[in-house]
């Protein structure tokens, strides 16, 4: 029989990712030295799940590797090593190594093996710096060799005498009894000598016990395997029958008289040794190890075969880099979410019929009915889709645990001294999102201990608290889930920031620029202020790629600083990338529509507020500040219902912290939408996010309003931006 | 109707490998995530056969072994553990806790079945 493991593979690997975030924190913990027992209970079995699990679905490399690494923890758990930062270290390293291992068994790739042998060098010595547990491992094996079997002998006999508790451990005497029978030929005799008498008896007690007598080339191992879950819970001998004394076996057929006798009276549960069985001695048939009955050279065999084995697999080219199309496309969800999934749908069925039964003999007095009706449809659908909706939804500390590793790794390099603190680690937001806003985290946070916090000598002279804080907080706020990455650094130096944009030619000298237009300077492409490119942040790729990996979210970033005090910056991201709140606009016949988060207000245009700007088209005064206006039909190239900016509205939209204004015929009505990808369906569009079917089956647009806000920013060729 | 089964492991890969391969030979199988549902488990059926991974959060599988010897029901009913070479003194504790016996990590599919079908004949 073969079974086909592989479909049990991806939820082995995605468990083990957790094991390996377990790992990871738990050494942390244990580094930092804020571990109880329960953190290095953790550790041990997330280590020691993953070897089993690799093992069991013939991932052998990972499953050795693990071996060291589930060894070396034991033994920390039973105190009988000591924790040491290196020790850390190399397993922290050794997690790294693991997790690439993890990796290259989903992607079907091959696995680094210099590394892996690097590392389990390194774990090795670890091992050894203490012998005695090498030398164990070594006498082991030496015993194992030194256990000889004797092949030119015949034959067994085994004294088995079960204690009388044995049966408490769920062990039956028959299952061993016929086991033995599977081996060869045999045969039994009971003694029933301790059996007492009927009243005294219990029966849950084993008063029998039995000779065995087992014919042919039989290993003692065989023997001794059916007996291993019974070490220590009887009484066992296994002897060669050669040595057996000739007195000894006599009493086989003195007692095989005897069992005669009392076959009635015995209870044994034996089963009956066949009449025809003879007694003398006859070879069997049985000649398993053909070739290899030495136990040393099929050792060496074994070694010689996997050596080469591993020969050939280093040599094996590297192709075949295969993707599997599955790798991600997996999510575990919570009993409860299904659960209420089911739920809701029951409740639909039960709307779906109530109103099928108003179809069928449907009158004006029912009006009513169907309203109700309906409203109930109304409710199941939107309480079924918000329960799909959080099927899709991770709690963000998927994203989160990954940092103290980082903030770890990197203190240690660049000797700063640094907590990291976690707060909101159950605001959940979607999978997707989750998943891409995670390198841009790692950007902000490498880059808050890079450039934010000082060196423990310069906070000391600063008056500041030798260790640095970073706090990373995540919280949802309306409709959207704001992230927050502060610390209490030095902060973003006003003038450096200006100087280096001037001379970076990205702003003019004479430019009288706010302070926040100057912080957000870092977000332009190609702006970096740290002296020296670090490996740590600041490598090409920077605060600009942040914003548009967060931006293609439908999010939004911002900065806040203070001189000497630290930095804050505040991300903001919808809920899900599927639906959205819209407001719908008209555009002559068009209809548009404009996320909901990204308007501040509508009004009337006052036409004694727009300013015409050279170059710069209109703007509008809006109380105190001025905004762009911007006409969408000319963007759009779309025939607006208006021209006269009073006869249609202004939509006030913000995105990035800038204002600007939307100039429309019309506000319809707000409803939310299903994102339809614009991109997978047409192509890529300036200026446009997406697409969704209204409720009447037309296809409308997503205004991109960020998109648009740069577009007019950047003083782009408007009239060419879209080309629909 | 098959035999019945109970799966006790923390290791949602493990309890689907285990429960796939019982199911595939007839055996009525069920999964328990921890000791406590493991007992949770048991007082709603009479299982033939009970196999418990020994290193769980919570309930571990020896305290599950030592609970489930207390139930009358369950006095005489094998129970073999899940567990690796290098637990020896695991299979030590849970043999004193009642355990019939155990299945070493890694298995394959075939020894499990030949292991189960060892105490279940």
């Amino acid at each position: 029989m073969s079974i086909d493991l592989s479909q049990f593979k991806q939820t082995f690997l995605e468990e083990s990712e957790e094991g390996l975030e377990v790992l990871e924190s738990g050494l942390l913990a244990l580094d930092s030295g804020t571990a109880d027992d329960d953190v290095i209970h953790a550790v041990f079995r997330a280590a020691h799940s993953i070897k089993g699990g690799s093992g069991t679905f013939g991932l052998n490399e990972i499953s050795d590797f693990t071996h060291i690494m589930e060894t070396l923890l034991d033994e920390m758990r039973d105190g009988r090593r000591e924790v040491s930062q290196k020790l850390i270290n190399v397993l922290l390293g050794s997690v790294d190594v693991l997790r690439a291992m993890l990796d290259a068994a989903r992607d079907e790739s091959d696995i680094d093996v210099a590394q892996v042998e690097k590392a389990k060098a390194q774990l090795a010595a670890e091992l050894n710096s203490d012998n005695s547990e090498a030398e164990t491992v070594a006498t082991q094996q030496e015993k194992k060799v030194v256990t000889e079997i004797d092949n030119d002998k015949i034959g067994w006999k085994i004294v088995f005498t079960p204690f009388e508790d044995m049966l408490k451990t769920g062990n039956d005497p028959l299952r061993m009894l016929t086991e033995l029978s599977y081996l060869g030929k045999y045969e039994v005799v009971v003694d029933d000598s301790k059996l007492p008498e009927f009243y005294a008896l219990d029966p849950e007690c084993s008063y029998l016990s039995w000779s065995i007598y087992l014919y042919g080339e039989i290993e003692k191992e065989e023997i001794e395997e059916i007996f291993e879950w019974v070490d220590g819970e009887c009484d066992l001998s296994i002897q060669k029958l050669s040595e057996v004394l000739p007195t000894d076996n006599a009493d086989l057929h003195l007692k095989q008289a005897n069992i005669h006798q009392q076959e009635q009276a015995a209870s044994t549960t034996v089963s009956k040794v066949p009449e025809d069985n003879p007694v003398s001695i006859t070879p069997t048939k049985r000649n398993k190890n053909k070739g290899t009955s030495d136990p040393v050279i099929a050792n060496v065999q074994a070694t010689v075969d996997k050596k080469t084995e591993k020969v050939k697999e280093q040599t094996k080219p590297v192709v075949n880099k295969r993707k599997s199309a599955d790798s991600s496309s997996s999510i575990r969800v919570g009993t409860d979410k299904v659960d209420s999934l089911i739920n809701m749908v029951g409740e639909l069925v039960i709307t779906q019929s109530m109103l099928s039964q108003l179809g069928e003999d449907f009158d004006e007095t029912s009006l009513e009915k169907l309203r109700d009706g309906l409203a109930q449809l109304e409710r199941n659908t939107r309480e079924l889709q918000e329960s799909v909706m959080r099927i899709r939804m991770l709690p963000i500390s998927f994203a989160f645990q990954r940092f103290p590793r980082v903030v770890h790794d990197l203190s240690q390099k660049m000797g700063k001294k640094i907590e990291l603190r976690l707060s909101g680690e159950t605001t959940e937001l979607d999978k997707t999102v989750l998943e891409k806003i995670n390198d841009p985290l790692v950007h902000l946070i490498r880059n808050s201990l890079d450039h934010g916090i000082e060196l423990p000598a310069e906070r000391i002279r600063a008056n500041k608290p030798e260790i640095g804080i970073i706090h990373l907080n995540a919280y949802h706020m309306g409709g959207n889930i704001v992230i927050k990455i502060n610390d209490d650094g030095a902060g973003l130096n006003r003038d450096k920031l200006l100087q280096k944009a001037i001379s970076k030619g990205l702003v003019d000298a004479n430019d009288n620029l706010t302070d926040e237009a100057i912080y957000e300077l870092i977000f332009h492409p190609g702006f970096s202020t740290a002296e020296t490119l670090s490996d740590v942040s600041g490598r090409g790729v920077g605060m600009d790629v942040v914003r548009r990996n967060i931006r293609e979210l439908g999010g939004n970033i911002d900065v806040k600083t203070e001189i000497g005090k630290g930095t804050e910056f505040t991300i903001r991201l919808p809920l899900t990338l599927a639906i959205l709140d819209g407001q719908l606009i008209r555009l002559g016949k068009e209809i548009f529509i404009i996320p909901l988060v990204s308007i501040i207000e509508s009004l009337p245009i006052n036409l004694q507020y727009v300013n015409s700007i050279a170059g710069f088209s209109e703007v509008y005064q809006l109380r105190d500040e001025y905004i762009p206006l911007i006409r969408l039909s000319s963007i759009l190239n779309i025939p607006s219902e208006f021209t006269r900016l009073d006869e249609g509205l202004l939509v006030v939209v913000e995105a990035d912290g800038n204002k600007a204004g939307l100039f429309v015929d019309d506000l319809l009505s707000q409803q939310q939408v299903v994102i339809k990808s614009l991109e997978s369906n047409y192509k890529r569009v300036e200026g446009i996010s997406g697409a969704t079917i209204l409720g009447d089956g037309t296809v409308a647009l997503i205004l991109d309003v960020s998109g648009l806000v740069d577009l007019v920013r950047d003083k782009k060729q408007l009239s060419s931006v879209v080309g629909l | 109707m098959g035999k019945k089964i109970l799966a006790v492991d923390d290791s949602a890969s493990m309890r689907q490998m285990v429960n796939f391969t019982l199911r595939g030979a007839g055996f009525e199988v069920d999964e328990a995530n921890d000791g406590n549902m493991a007992l949770a488990a048991v007082q709603k059926k009479q299982y033939d056969l009970v196999l418990s991974d020994i290193n769980m959060p919570g309930m571990d599988g020896i305290q599950l072994v030592t609970a489930l010897r207390k139930l009358p029901n369950y006095k005489f009913v094998p129970i073999l553990m899940l567990t690796t070479e290098s637990g020896a003194d695991k299979k030590t504790q849970g043999k004193a806790a009642g355990a019939t016996g155990w299945i070493v990590k890694p298995f394959n599919p075939e020894q499990l079945l030949k292991t189960v079908k060892r105490v279940l004949g």
